[in-house]
């Protein structure tokens, strides 16, 4: 299938992830295996207390995983341990998150918000400055740029993170509930954006949601429960453009 | 780009209202050394102005400041004798109190000879004194305009004032008046009327006024002063004391208490300072712990966060010492006391700054590097 023709962008194999021991142990994660190819939308779903977030920090490399393996852009970064040193330059470099909420810095205007992780990279100032208000033009919040962020409406604050999530050119893209703070209809122009992101930018997306009204924004659905991947949903429709793309 | 001054540019007011806090807290400790300085300054200035080379006083005593010095009038003639001493001249020292301009106010009296070491070494209005009696020079602190008259002494002599000095006052405080030797020993030695004629009445002997604090004198460049001073003290009767055992005795001694006093006032709010500066940084920093934790999510290494909080802390303390500072040299003149700056402690009091602002950031610090990157997931808006 996708995996025999492209490599997998996100590998996890047999990753389980417990916290505490003995009888106080819980096993937030079983036994996980994934794969998510490039220009691939994913979604994560499952109850409150399945185990979507800590998956997702495991794969942005926040959380360290009990056992297991994780393979980045063809790198193996966890194999029972921590084979990369530096994981927030891992993270700077090859992933981009979006928030629930935005999380901008309430001190830099938009365009700065963006361009910070451009500099954090060691991109020079104006070159920072001058990509960060392409992508804000990409977004369509260009006209916002020097706008802080409590001057922002929702919608055009989630843009903001989503172009900063995207600065580096990230090859793998983690949402955490994007859509969650935005009304229906902002919600599917979220998601038609980022389904755009993934085809433009040839990246994998990792999109925990429970909102049901989005599913058929996506190519591929895993569902958690206690921990255990409990089925992998048929592509969507999108996954035959996404290969192509 | 430089996030510590964008986090300050975007919350300016609170920054320019915790800066003015700290920097009345810092120009506290600046006013501390000027007053320190000033306690120093004032308590030499007038064993300088004489411009001595010795200070011929009572014997056994270590007159005329440090303790109370009587020796005869006569006592300038056998010292201007003695080889090696160019010049000399009698001293009395006092404290008075005389009404000016309707209030009371405290003058600290020098009586010395015309012509002689021992009188006003900087005149900054009017002129010298003149004549024999009656002139007076007094410090521009006392509140008294040239040509206006003092009532002084049991007797009410009047004395008009002809020339004003600057920044001449004791370690108390009290301004610096001149007056001639012989008007001195009649305000300091000559007994009211009543007490006159009740001295008469019982057949006591009239007393003499020739009698004087110090003698100071002028050695010749030639001959050292100590050797002069050994001269001088084999008379049983006096002792002589170097300019410089002089300076050490009121430094050292004199105003050891108000110095030790002062330098633990001052270290008292260092301590405070380093208090409070530590608790606003960490305050500060509390509230971009979700900023802090975004940071390091997106892939800030430590530096940028160390970086942003030094950063921080270095412009709390480099504004506050500077507005500080301004603050302390707007309102000089208006303060009660001399307070006298030496570049050296104004600098001191920059570097303590900084090494506080430095040492206060370490809690900020702590706290930010232990932020969890995994707070930014954190539901709250």
């Amino acid at each position: 299938m996708v995996g025999e023709t492209r490599q997998a962008v996100v590998s996890v194999e047999r990753l389980s992830k417990y916290f505490g021991a003995g009888t106080a142990r819980v096993d937030a994660l079983i036994d996980i295996n994934m794969d998510v190819y490039p220009g691939q939308v994913v979604g994560l779903m499952g109850p409150s207390g399945s185990g979507k977030t800590t998956l997702l920090n495991c794969i942005a490399c926040i959380l360290e995983p009990s056992s297991g393996r994780l393979t980045l852009d063809g790198e193996v970064v966890y194999d029972d341990c921590w084979l990369k040193a530096d994981l927030r330059r891992l993270r700077l470099d090859k992933i981009g998150f979006i928030f629930q909420y935005p999380n901008l810095l309430p001190f830099l205007d938009a365009t700065d918000n963006v361009a910070v992780v451009l500099q954090l990279a060691g991109l020079g100032s104006a070159a920072s400055l001058s990509h960060a208000v392409e992508l804000l033009d990409y977004l369509e919040v260009g006209h916002r740029k020097h706008a802080l962020p409590k001057q922002l409406s929702g919608g055009e604050a989630q843009r903001v993170a989503i172009a900063r999530a995207l600065a580096n050119r990230p090859r793998i893209i983690l949402a955490d509930e994007p859509t969650a703070p935005l009304d229906s209809q902002r919600a599917r122009i979220v998601m038609d954006l980022l389904r755009r992101i993934a085809i433009d930018q040839n990246a994998a997306i990792i999109c925990v949601t429970h909102d049901e009204m989005i599913l058929d924004r996506f190519d591929h659905i895993f569902r958690l429960r206690d921990g255990r991947l409990e089925t992998e949903a048929p592509l969507g429709p999108h996954l035959e453009t996404a290969i192509a793309g | 780009m430089n996030l510590a001054y964008r986090d300050i540019k975007h919350n300016f007011l609170r920054f320019a209202l915790t800066n003015f806090g700290l920097s009345l807290l810092l120009g506290i400790v600046i006013m501390m050394t000027g007053v320190y300085g000033g306690l120093i300054d004032d308590a030499l200035r007038q064993a300088r102005a004489a411009t001595a080379d010795l200070w011929v006083v009572q014997a056994d005593t270590k007159g005329p400041f440090a303790e109370s010095s009587r020796i005869p009038g006569d006592t300038r003639e056998l010292v201007s004798r003695v080889y090696g001493v160019e010049r000399a001249g009698a001293v009395t020292y006092q404290s008075v109190q005389a009404e000016l301009n309707g209030a009371p106010h405290r003058l600290f009296l020098i009586g010395f000879e015309l012509g002689r070491p021992g009188g006003p070494s900087k005149i900054v209005a009017g002129r010298q004194i003149l004549r024999s009696h009656y002139e007076i020079i007094v410090d521009r602190r006392a509140g008294l305009a040239l040509d206006q008259e003092v009532p002084l002494g049991t007797r009410g002599h009047k004395f008009t004032v002809v020339g004003l000095m600057q920044n001449e006052v004791t370690s108390a405080g009290d301004p610096v008046a001149y007056i001639t030797l012989r008007d001195a020993q009649q305000l300091q030695f000559e007994l009211a009327p009543p007490s006159t004629r009740r001295e008469q009445a019982r057949g006591g002997a009239l007393q003499s006024n020739d009698q004087i604090n110090a003698v100071i004198a002028k050695v010749s460049p030639y001959v050292p002063a100590s050797e002069v001073a050994t001269s001088l003290s084999r008379w049983k009767h006096l002792t002589a004391l170097t300019q410089a055992q002089q300076e050490t005795m009121l430094s050292q001694v004199v105003i050891e208490r108000a110095r030790k006093q002062q330098l633990l006032i001052m270290v008292l709010l260092v301590i405070v300072s380093a208090v409070i500066i530590a608790l606003i940084i960490y305050t500060m920093t509390m509230d971009k712990v979700r900023s802090i934790a975004t940071l390091k999510f997106v892939g800030a290494p430590d530096r940028t966060i160390v970086g942003l909080i030094i950063q921080q802390a270095l412009s709390l303390g480099i504004a506050g010492y500077l507005a500080g500072l301004a603050l302390v040299f707007i309102f000089r003149p208006y303060f009660p006391r001399r307070l006298v700056f030496d570049p050296e402690s104004v600098a001191a009091v920059f570097i303590i700054t900084v090494v506080i602002c430095l040492i206060a950031s370490l809690l900020g610090i702590r706290l930010a590097l232990k932020v969890d990157p995994a707070e930014a997931l954190a539901t709250s808006g």
